[in-house]
Parts: structure tokens; C-alpha cells; sequence
């Protein structure tokens, strides 16, 4: 479904990638963990077409992406990719119904179906009665559960998740992964799952360790 | 898992028959791993004897299960000890990972393969465990919960020790 090859990447005279490589199966979860600045979240802006590596390469089925021009990548990453960051990163502006159409209205949806679309997650989530909310007006756990669906909305081919749970205490972020699990299983949604949290890890079929730059599977994995 | 304190305390609920003890403690203590009837009578024949519990009056009928058990006064008090003092805080400091983590770079072997090979087995682990929270009722969570959370802690052990690797290497060198 996507993989990376030998990717190097470097901020100034900092290496954050130093050649590494992952490749996700379709309607696989990987996780992706190591400790802080070991570079897992460096790799998963560059699967995902956010940052170009240095070298190597990122292809997306036979698609290669680090190739591609910046918008490219963007209607890339707006047509296939769906996005679930740590702190959610809603509009204020917008209520939470609106933040989850945002995918759709973006992609040129008209605005009343792109309503009726995100609406449907709502109760999918347990978040009925909350459509109307700011994100000022939402807890964490809430706010997590309607960026979820705003990753989900646009039925992505690839869920690109980066500590969805990491401002989360542990049964909030325990429900937000039983939902994002049931959701990606259903709509048969590749994850790149992004995580120091073990127990998070533990939702995902498989992991890979970053470590100095360098992702490498489990041994027995 | 203490099984005689388990079924003082079933007791302490209501005089039960031995075959309900056996279910109740299946069910919610025994996860897989029945008790045996044996085991089952021994225990309260030995609770008897001590005089923790009470056997009533047999009812019309052969064999043990017609035996009613009633928690005594003295089984009260032991159960009540053992609920309300704390379990020994066990340091774990001498583990087998320490051991073989130890060895291994006394002898030069590779110890962070090893410590990779353990964090794999770990998270497989908890890979299952999460699945049967996933599927399995609220008894099922919470008891697989108190394996994810132990599990989690060896797996940040066996990070702190891999980044120290090195340090470790030159103090059991000699």
C-alpha cells in the first residue's frame, strides 16, 4: 500500500532520518514507535507526502510520491490520506460538525451533503448532540473523537495517526482507539499509527521501532 | 491467588455449596483454569478443621455437595486480614531479563538483540490481551488490564536498559 525506502532527511545540521525504511500492507495497522526524536514522526510526514526526504524513495501503490510536485502532494494527501494529530488541531472558528465536513468541503463537496456525511459520524462515536460545538466547548476525549472523523470522513485509503491518545488519559485514550479500530476495520483503512504508548501500540497488528533514524521490525515480530 | 482466602471470602458472602463455590471462583478467578473439585473439598476440609468455616447440616441425599459451608467468625476475621493489608510492593530487582541482560555483555553477547527479542514477545503479548478486552467482558478488561499495565512497565524497563547498554557493558566488565 505504501512504503519508504532508505529515506534520509535532515533539519539543518540535525539527521533525523539516517535511511529508513517501512512498507504497510493494505488494511494493515502499523505502529511506529520509539523514543522522543528517534525521528517516527519525521517518517510519517514523509510517507504521507507532508515532508520531501533527502534521498530515497516514498511510493503510494505504484505511485512514487517524494516526487511529486507540492500540489500533487496536497491533492494527494486531501484525496487519499486522512489525518488524526495529537491535539486535535480544530478550527475554533468552525462547530464540530463543520470541522468534520472540512475533508469533503475541501475536496469540492457541496456544503448540505458534506453536512449530512459528517453528521453520520456523530453517533458512529458517541458524540451525538455535540454537532454543534466549538472545539473550546469540547473535552479532550470529544475533541480526539471528532478529529477522528474528520481523518475518517473522506473514506481515506491510508489513516495517518500521530499520538491520537497522547493528551489523553488512559481510558479516553483507550476509547478513542477501540473507535478508530472499529472504524478503520470497517472501511478497510491502511494506519500508520505513530506512538510511544505501548498499550497503544497494542491496537495495531504489527510495529516498527525507530531508533537514530533508522525504523527496523521487531525480531519475532 | 490465594484460593482458600478466595472462597472464605465467597463464603463471607453466603453459605454456599461446594459446586457454587467452584462456579463463582471459576468464573470470575479462575479464567481458563478451573479448580479442581478435589481441591475444592480439600480446601474446606482443611478450613473446616481449622475452624474457619462450619459445615450445616447435610441435606436429604449422598455425597459432598449436599455439605452447606458457613464462614465462622474465625474465617471472618483471617479473610478481613488478609483484604485490608496490602500486598508485599515485590521490587522484582533480581528479574531473569536482569539476569540474562547481565550476562550477556559480561560474555560480549549481543544483549540488545535479546532485550529486542523480549520487547517482541512483550508486545505480542499485549497485542492479545488488548484483543481480549476487545471481545471479552468487563471481568475479562480489567483482568487483562492488570497484565497490559505490568507488561508496559517491563517494556520501559527494557528501554531505560537498552539506551544504557553501554554504561552497564563497562560496569560488569572488569
Amino acid at each position: 500500500m505504501i512504503r519508504a525506502h532508505d529515506l534520509k532527511l535532515s533539519f539543518g545540521p540535525t539527521p533525523a532520518l539516517r535511511g529508513a525504511s517501512v512498507e504497510v500492507a493494505p488494511g494493515e495497522i502499523l505502529a511506529v514507535m520509539g523514543p522522543s526524536g528517534s525521528g517516527k514522526s519525521t517518517l510519517l510526514h514523509c510517507l504521507a507526502g507532508i515532508l520531501v526526504p533527502d534521498a530515497g524513495e516514498v511510493w503510494f501503490g505504484d505511485r512514487r510520491v517524494d516526487t511529486l510536485s507540492e500540489t500533487d502532494r496536497s491533492a494527494l494527501r486531501r484525496d487519499r490520506f486522512g489525518f488524526v494529530f495529537q491535539f486535535g488541531q480544530l478550527v475554533p472558528e468552525l462547530t464540530a460538525e463543520e470541522n468534520v465536513a472540512l475533508p469533503l468541503l475541501l475536496a469540492g463537496v457541496r456544503r448540505k451533503p458534506a453536512l449530512t456525511e459528517a453528521r453520520a459520524w456523530f453517533p458512529r462515536l458517541g458524540l451525538d448532540g455535540l454537532e454543534q460545538r466549538r472545539s473550546g466547548e469540547l473535552s479532550g476525549g470529544e475533541g480526539q473523537r471528532v478529529a477522528l472523523a474528520r481523518g475518517m470522513v473522506a473514506k481515506p485509503q491510508i489513516l495517518f495517526a500521530d499520538e491520537p491518545t497522547g493528551s489523553l488519559d488512559s481510558l479516553t485514550g483507550e476509547l478513542v482507539m477501540e473507535l478508530m479500530v472499529a472504524a478503520v476495520r470497517e472501511q478497510g483503512t491502511t494506519v500508520v499509527l505513530v506512538t510511544h504508548e505501548p498499550r497503544v501500540a497494542a491496537y495495531a497488528d504489527r510495529e516498527v521501532v525507530v531508533r537514530d533514524g533508522r525504523a527496523q521490525s521487531l525480531v519475532g515480530s | 491467588m490465594s484460593v482458600p482466602l478466595t472462597l472464605l471470602g465467597l463464603l463471607e458472602r453466603e453459605p454456599s455449596h461446594g459446586y457454587d463455590l467452584k462456579r463463582d471462583y471459576d468464573t470470575f478467578f479462575g479464567r481458563g483454569k478451573p479448580l479442581p473439585f478435589g481441591q475444592v473439598y480439600a480446601t474446606l476440609g482443611r478450613l473446616a478443621r481449622d475452624g474457619k468455616v462450619a459445615v450445616s447440616a447435610a441435606e436429604p441425599g449422598e455425597g459432598p455437595d449436599r455439605k452447606r459451608y458457613v464462614i465462622t467468625d474465625r474465617g471472618v476475621t483471617e479473610f478481613e486480614t488478609w483484604l485490608t493489608e496490602p500486598v508485599e510492593a515485590e521490587p522484582h530487582l533480581q528479574t531473569v531479563l536482569f539476569a540474562k541482560v547481565v550476562l550477556a555483555l559480561m560474555l560480549g553477547r549481543p544483549a540488545a538483540e535479546y532485550l529486542d527479542s523480549q520487547r517482541a514477545a512483550h508486545l505480542q503479548r499485549m497485542r492479545e490481551l488488548t484483543e481480549l478486552k476487545r471481545t471479552g467482558d468487563l471481568v475479562d478488561a480489567l483482568l487483562a488490564d492488570h497484565g497490559l499495565f505490568h507488561l508496559e512497565a517491563d517494556l520501559r524497563w527494557i528501554d531505560m536498559t537498552a539506551a544504557r547498554l553501554d554504561l552497564l557493558a563497562k560496569q560488569v566488565r572488569r
